[in-house]
């Protein structure tokens, strides 16, 4: 596994390298390095795959562990370990990396080799933070994974770029020092406790810690997955910074770098310290619904495409945070569904999104319309994923919108009804989105567009792909996760 | 046999799929024969099995696989056939089958041919999964794919901003009506950790008592969705503006699929309403009240497709009166009938439309009698069969639920005297149909004839609505308490001569003239009555006014992000308190000193304060 974080890392210096070789080059480096990675993926699940055969590592649930000494005064280590979960994560994270890398294929036209190499940089971080059980490197991946970020907004981002960036920051590094403050104290308690200092989830699961200490711990850890999933009323950095970000930094912030707060809710948050989330588990299920929502009302207001989709995913990430806090196994597998899913159905937006500004020099809805007789390709695509988002059965988001309202509904009816209300309000800004930008008459200068390259193409039907595989036979992904979610949910005493 | 079965909806799913992935690249030849093919093929299979099922009427079922399983949970894609189900099949695909041969002729000049047939197979295999379904989600699977090909088929012209609205608002419409039927499907995963539909209708039968809570909430939020999908009050007003799609496409809407669907599924569940009666009781009087206002509109319309429009939905609300007071058997043969003599009305109306130049205002058509005499007979036998008039299937059927009505416990002369007042008013708008446009003057000229692949559809479907009533279904395995007979008194006959008198009325009115001469139609309130009863009772600008304004005037409000704003106060404090300490440092060393002096005095001055 950390041969996987290697390539990648290693990878994005040598596309930066490369670019003074020629302009195409970083990109086709970066292509080559991640199919390489995830050939390499394949490789590494190949033998843990069908098989019946977890670690007997402790929980039973882990499917490869890998650990190295790294610093031993203070019990860190190098250590990695995947189960069903991550592995799908990690999956998704490479997927969409080559979709992002094609999703910038032509748009990228300045220092092409540090825009991949941040790219790959990212991805390595995300893959990091999928895969670290120790608590320090889980923090370290964190990071690795905002700042190269951070550059691609800023530095390749569009007109409000300065702002966006910042505000990115901000949020993701000040509730990252909570929650750093909240794994030093872990830590500490932990020494108390033992006698010797550790930052192994593993061993952290073996001496939870009890009394208030533990809520304001987790708070810390909460607040830095809230940001990031991101749930009401900590999202507004994240319809700026999807906005202004490049499409195929756009690519990687919805697909992949939200989940990393619903997953590390769902590694850490619940199964280290189950008491104090089931206590919050009311207010956390009300902001859950209040972001649905609210993320769908005001998905409708906006004029601009990208903005649009990104309070969708506002409303989205939601359902994310509603299936974990239902507390039980019905809803969480919902949960990582839905991950996926919108990973997939997001990701395909936001190409289409960069492929029609690249177009177009604008986001705005009202510039566009009747671009269906001009880009049927890129309409019928389209159409596919805003019915794919709005829920339609037999499509992963469906899937995972149904199990987690089942879930929730056990637990809580009345307000499973109201988060059916998006189920609506979602066909609204779904349905208009659709309508503005390729029904009703077509503008006299969008009458002559290039419609969707082959490459374009092959990455959304491979996403289409994904999707109607989760619709219609999700039970290998559900199989995957059902270990780890049946782990949790002895941990959690539900 | 199971092959077949497995071929009815696969067949026009994978020409949808063809269709949609290489059809532009079809000469339209082959476009037709996969398009029409399709359908055609899926007909005859069903063909073959309802002939081998007619010999071993057993139910049958298939699982092709697991959907899903997350514990004890779990729901497979499975098909079930049995009596209902096989009534629709024949009903969707004998019935689809010829309105995709009648497109075939009537969209053969669009551009976008392929894509229409495209649509048209995917609304054709949805409904096929709908009624095959074996359990609630796949059907949900169904109900919700009919409810997106009608978005795609309504906007199928979608240069037209209009058509885009119409479409709009019939996917949110009935989306609003699933959103809580969704509901009623989380209470019974709740409750019995199953979809599967016998399973569902035997533990409910088992465990709930009859008219408790429980079951009367998940038969209203089942409800629901029949509301929206088969467009019953309050959630009617899409169906109207459903027009705006190519005429054939309403047709299908309106007799072969997705409004049938909420029949079909209260039929399906009868097992689990009939443990709630408050809801059933409901049913028919929301069925009932639907038929009748929904006729008054139709009696006030002008554009041809829209008198048809309400009609479907006033003959649904007769529909429901039949499940609603438990007469199972009648409110299903209306459903056939029905689907009959409507896709013949439609599809004659798009005969007349296209023959005159897309006009479809009927104060601008008449005389069309001999110019038109294919579209004329059709119409004549569709709105016979409308009316209720006797020896037509119409009558057949109607005059089933007019009767059970009757008998339908203490409330049942009222519910009779609503329907007979809604087939007063539906025998009177089907005959201004046939007196304004097929009689008086010529005013306007048609340019052609249909040809044969628009007339011989039309002439199956009118031998349908004629014999169609002599159609025996069977449903003795899907019904479990008998309806019985309805009995034949002075009411049948006062029943039967209804339609006749509607007939007569609309020919004093419409042929004679008559309506110049009625003070009461005339006068300002008459014609207040007739407006507001053209824009269907209000109810349009009342969502308009109580959702749809609203919502969007949220949406303006918090567009700029209202939270944002705290974050923004905490910048603007930051530079804020930025400004004032850096006032502080502007390096003027005079100022300096008078605050390190001034500091040192306040010091000295709290340290002998602590002192004393």
């Amino acid at each position: 596994m950390s041969l996987l974080l290697m390539l990648l890392l290693v990878g994005g210096a040598i596309a930066w390298y490369s670019e003074r070789f020629g302009k195409e080059l970083p990109a086709k480096i970066a292509i080559v390095v991640l199919l390489m990675a995830i050939g390499f993926f394949a490789y590494l699940i190949r033998p843990v795959l069908g098989a019946d055969s977890s670690v007997s590592d402790g929980l039973g649930f882990w499917l490869l562990v890998e650990s190295h000494v790294w610093i031993p005064r203070f019990g860190i280590t190098f250590s990695l370990a995947m189960d069903g979960m991550s592995l799908l994560l990690v999956g998704l994270t490479l997927l969409l990396g080559v979709v992002a890398v094609i999703a910038s294929w032509s748009e990228i036209d300045m220092r092409a080799g540090f825009f991949h190499a941040n790219l790959l940089w990212t991805l390595a971080g995300t893959v990091g933070v999928f895969l670290a059980v120790d608590l320090f490197l889980f923090f370290l991946f964190w990071e690795v994974m905002l700042v190269p970020m951070y550059l691609l907004i800023a530095i390749w981002g569009h007109e409000g770029r300065a702002k966006a960036s910042m505000k990115f920051f901000i949020f993701t590094q000040s509730s990252g020092l909570l929650m750093l403050l909240a794994i030093l104290t872990t830590a500490v308690a932990y020494v108390t406790a033992t006698g010797e200092w550790s930052f192994s989830y593993m061993d952290w699961l073996d001496q939870p810690l009890t009394g208030p200490i533990a809520t304001w711990v987790f708070v810390g850890f909460l607040l830095a997955f809230l940001v990031k999933l991101p749930a009401f009323p900590f999202h507004s950095w994240l319809p700026d910074a999807h906005t202004q970000a490049p499409t195929a930094g756009s690519v990687i912030l919805a697909g992949v770098l939200l989940k990393t707060g619903a997953y590390g809710l769902l590694r850490f948050g619940v199964p280290l310290f189950p008491d104090a989330a089931n206590t919050l588990s009311t207010p956390l299920l009300i902001i859950g619904v209040v972001g649905v929502l609210y993320g769908a009302v005001l998905a409708f207001g906006q004029q601009d495409f990208k903005r649009l989709v990104a309070y969708s995913s506002v409303s989205h990430m939601g359902f994310v945070l509603l299936g974990i806090f239902a507390w039980n196994t019905l809803a969480w597998s919902g949960a990582v569904l839905q991950m996926i899913a919108h990973g997939l159905s997001t990701a395909a937006l936001f190409m289409i999104a960069g492929a029609l500004q690249h177009r177009l020099h604008t986001r705005k809805l009202e510039a566009m319309g009747g671009l269906w007789r001009v880009m049927p390709r890129m309409g019928a695509m389209a159409m596919f994923f805003v019915i794919a988002s709005v829920g339609m059965p037999g499509l992963g988001n469906f899937m995972a919108e149904f199990l987690i309202l089942a879930g929730l509904f056990q637990a809580w009816p009345l307000l499973c009804a109201v988060a059916a209300i998006a189920l609506v309000t979602g066909a609204v800004y779904g349905l208009s989105l659709l309508q503005q930008a390729f029904h009703g008459p077509v503008a006299e200068v969008n009458k002559s567009l290039p419609d969707l390259h082959w490459r374009d193409m092959l990455a959304l039907g491979a996403l289409v792909i994904g999707l109607l595989v989760l619709g219609l036979y999700p039970q290998p992904v559900i199989d995957l996760v059902m270990p780890t979610l049946n782990a949790i949910s002895t941990m959690a005493g539900s | 046999m199971q092959l077949l079965l497995i071929l009815v909806p696969t067949l026009p799913l994978l020409s949808a799929t063809l269709l949609l992935l290489l059809g532009r690249n079809m000469p339209q030849r082959m476009v037709t024969a996969l398009g029409v093919g399709s359908v055609g093929l899926a007909a005859a299979a069903v063909a073959v099995i309802a002939r081998q099922w007619l010999m071993a009427p057993d139910p049958v079922t298939i699982v092709l696989w697991q959907w899903f399983a997350v514990q004890d949970f779990s729901v497979d894609i499975s098909l079930h056939l049995d009596q209902l189900s096989i009534i629709w099949l024949c009903t969707i695909t004998g019935i689809g089958f010829l309105i995709h041969l009648y497109s075939s002729e009537y969209m053969a000049n669009d551009s976008d041919y392929s894509r229409y047939f495209a649509y048209l197979n995917l609304f054709v295999a949805s409904m096929l999964i709908l009624v095959l379904a074996d359990n609630l989600l796949l059907l949900f699977l169904g109900w919700e794919g009919v409810g997106l090909c009608s978005y795609l088929l309504i906007g199928f012209w979608y240069a037209d901003k209009a058509n885009g609205a119409a479409a709009r608002k019939a996917f949110l419409f009935t989306r609003a009506g699933d959103a809580v039927m969704a509901l009623g499907l989380f209470l019974l995963v709740a409750e019995f950790n199953t979809l599967d539909i016998q399973q569902l209708v035997s533990s409910a039968t088992d465990q709930w008592a009859t008219g408790s809570l429980l079951p009367t909430l998940a038969c209203a939020l089942i409800f629901a969705g029949v509301v929206g999908k088969s467009a019953q009050l309050p959630l009617q007003t899409w169906l109207p503006d459903a027009m705006a799609g190519p005429t054939p496409v309403s047709a299908l809407i309106h007799a072969a699929t997705m409004v049938t669907a909420g029949i079909y599924l209260l039929t399906r569940l009868n097992g689990l309403y009939v443990l709630a009666p408050d809801v059933l009781w409901g049913v028919a009087v929301i069925g009932v009240i639907t038929a009748v206002v929904a006729a008054c509109a139709a009696l006030a319309q002008n554009d041809i497709k829209r008198i048809l429009a309400y009609s479907t939905i006033s003959q649904l609300g007769y529909m429901f009166l039949a499940l609603g007071i438990q007469a199972w058997e009648a409110g299903v043969m209306h459903m056939m009938t029905h689907a009959f003599f409507k896709a013949l009305l439609f599809l004659a109306a798009g005969a007349v439309i296209e023959c005159l130049h897309h006009e479809q205002d009927i104060r601008r058509m008449g005389g069309l009698r001999q110019r038109l005499p294919v579209p004329f007979w059709s119409f004549l036998i569709g709105s016979a069969a409308l009316a209720a008039l006797p020896f037509t299937a119409g009558f057949a059927s109607k005059d089933l639920i007019l009767l059970f009505a009757w008998e339908a416990g203490s409330g049942g002369v009222w519910l009779w005297s609503l329907a007979a007042l809604g087939a007063l008013i539906t025998a009177i708008y089907s005959f201004k149909l046939i007196f304004v446009v097929f009689f008086g003057d010529l005013k306007t000229e048609p340019t052609h004839q249909p040809g044969w692949r628009m007339a011989l559809p039309l002439g199956i479907l009118g031998l349908f609505s004629i014999a169609g009533g002599l159609i025996v279904l069977p449903l003795d395995q899907i019904i479990t308490i008998a309806s019985g007979e309805p009995g034949h008194g002075l009411i049948a006959w006062i029943s039967g001569a209804i339609p006749v008198l509607g007939v007569a009325i609309a020919y004093l009115l419409f042929q004679r003239g008559g309506i110049e001469h009625i003070g009461l139609i005339q006068s300002p309130f008459g014609r207040w009555l007739a407006g507001f009863w053209q824009g269907g009772w209000g109810m349009d600008t009342f969502y308009d006014l109580v959702i749809q304004r609203p919502y969007r005037a949220l949406t303006q409000w918090w567009r700029n992000e209202p939270v944002d704003l705290l974050v923004a106060g905490v910048t603007s404090t930051a530079t804020r308190i930025h400004s004032v300490l850096a006032a502080t440092q502007n390096g003027s060393l005079g100022r300096y000193i008078t605050v390190m002096v001034a500091g040192l005095i306040l010091m000295l001055a709290l340290l002998q304060g602590g002192v004393s």
